[in-house]
């Protein structure tokens, strides 16, 4: 039996200090300690992009990442999108047309969306299909989140 | 059934030299963990049965692209993404670069390193095909010092390989290539994203006076490792591309692989496609040089 340890990261611009497994999923720390819960968890094995987070820049699925290598980071979850009532660009183009439907992979979804556009503000549909690749949807088809992305690039 | 948490440990150490006296002072005890996507599958899937783990993540030592006139070297943390984003490996090794772009989704690829896709040892791993055409060596390192070994032969069986328990993975070595060098890639999966290859080939070649020289081949999930296919080769070197050639090379690739039926595939199929992609390289190397 391993002992809880002290850590320290930043959530959404926010420090943050908890005792935890060092083993415990990020996305269980989000969702239960920090309660947290806009992060999904869907499949648990890094397949569908649900539980996806931004970790020191770069998109990863929360599900396979323990929390003792998230020391120091700084970690942007579907709450910390929005800046204060301001919807992002894209929250908003996914809610005027269509973009989400049952709502569990929507914060994956946009998180990895938000990523690309900051990556590469004018992506293909080559692009778009490439940067949301890793976020499985069962409700829309993709056809309209498709269209929610490239919306989201002409505003 | 998931893991119980509190049961594993996963310790940091502080420097390289750290998390090889700590696997090394109990070989066996301690393993390394790098981006955790293959251990943390395990764990959710309470298939994990090892407790205790160094985390290598942080550790610099084995990160970084360095660039020499004969050799790119890569440390073993070296993550798909950054793979894909290095000009030289664009250039030069662009098997390994589609190989890293084809596995998983971005997620994975941020959080995936190439020495973890070695040491994971799957037979379905994709860069391992690519490392085995570009004649990798691979470098082992312990508190009793380090070893550079062809990464050929490394793959020992199913699962088991020419590392110690007190080795780490340290650092990967891929001779340049040539300006006229052939490259040829080819995963196939069920779909074109975050799908496990039912087969993947890697060659390149380069074709001088109509014959075929330098020629290396390796595939992934066709026997249990990941397959540089030397007989395969023999068949082709300094060749003429003609029926005869491509022929004689169908059935000594045919010969040389043992696929299995598994849940993703049957050995039938992945015999047929494993030619069928030998024959498209063929043609794709004839094709840009006649």
């Amino acid at each position: 039996m391993v002992s809880k340890t002290a850590i320290e990261f930043k959530v959404n611009g926010e420090p943050r200090k908890l005792d935890v497994f060092p083993m415990s999923r990020l996305l269980d720390v989000l969702r239960e300690d920090l309660r947290l819960t806009g992060t999904k968890e869907g499949c648990g094995e890094g397949e569908c992009g649900a539980c996806t987070v931004i970790l020191n820049g770069k998109i990863v699925n929360s599900c396979l990442v323990p929390v003792a290598q998230v020391a120091g980071a700084e970690i942007t979850t579907i709450e910390g999108v929005a800046d204060g009532d301001q919807l992002h660009a894209v929250q908003q183009s996914f809610i005027e047309h269509g973009g989400a439907q049952c709502g569990i992979c929507t914060p994956g979804m946009i998180l990895a969306a938000v990523d690309l556009l900051e990556r590469n503000p004018q992506p293909t549909e080559a692009d778009i299909r490439n940067g949301l690749a890793g976020n499985l949807c069962r409700c829309t088809g993709y056809m309209k989140i498709f269209e929610s992305v490239v919306r989201a690039c002409q505003k | 059934m998931r893991a119980y948490v509190p049961s594993y440990q996963l310790t940091t150490p502080a420097s390289l030299a750290e998390a090889l006296a700590l696997i090394g002072n109990e070989p066996g005890t301690w393993k390394p963990f790098a981006g955790g996507t293959d251990l943390m599958v395990l764990l959710e899937a309470g298939k994990l049965p090892h407790r205790y783990y160094v985390n290598i993540w942080p550790l610099s030592e084995l990160r970084g692209i360095e660039i020499a006139d004969d050799y790119v070297t890569l440390g073993a943390l070296t993550t798909y993404t950054e793979v894909q984003d290095n000009d030289v490996l664009r250039r030069e090794f662009p098997m390994l670069c589609q190989a890293a772009s084809e596995t998983g989704g971005l997620a994975i690829q941020n959080r995936g390193t190439l020495g973890g896709n070695i040491v994971n040892a799957s037979p379905a791993a994709d860069s391992p095909p690519a490392l085995l055409a570009y004649d990798a060596e691979i470098e082992l390192v312990s508190t009793a010092g380090a070893r550079w070994i062809p990464y050929n032969g490394f793959h020992r069986g199913y699962k088991l390989m020419d590392l110690r328990p007190d080795e780490l993975l340290a650092r990967i070595r891929l001779p340049r290539t040539r300006a006229d060098s052939q490259h040829y890639y080819r995963k196939v999966g069920t779909r074109k994203a975050q799908a496990i290859s039912k087969v993947c080939f890697a060659a390149v070649a380069r074709v001088d006076g109509g014959r075929i020289q330098d020629v290396r081949i390796a595939l992934g999930s066709v026997a249990p490792i990941v397959l540089r296919c030397k007989a395969t080769e023999a068949a082709l070197l300094d060749k003429h591309f003609n029926e005869t050639t491509v022929r004689l090379a169908r059935e000594t690739l045919r010969r040389e692989i043992t696929p299995i039926d598994d849940v993703r595939s049957t050995a039938d199929y992945r015999l047929q496609v494993a030619a069928n992609l030998l024959v498209d390289f063929l043609v794709n190397i004839n094709l840009q040089n006649f």
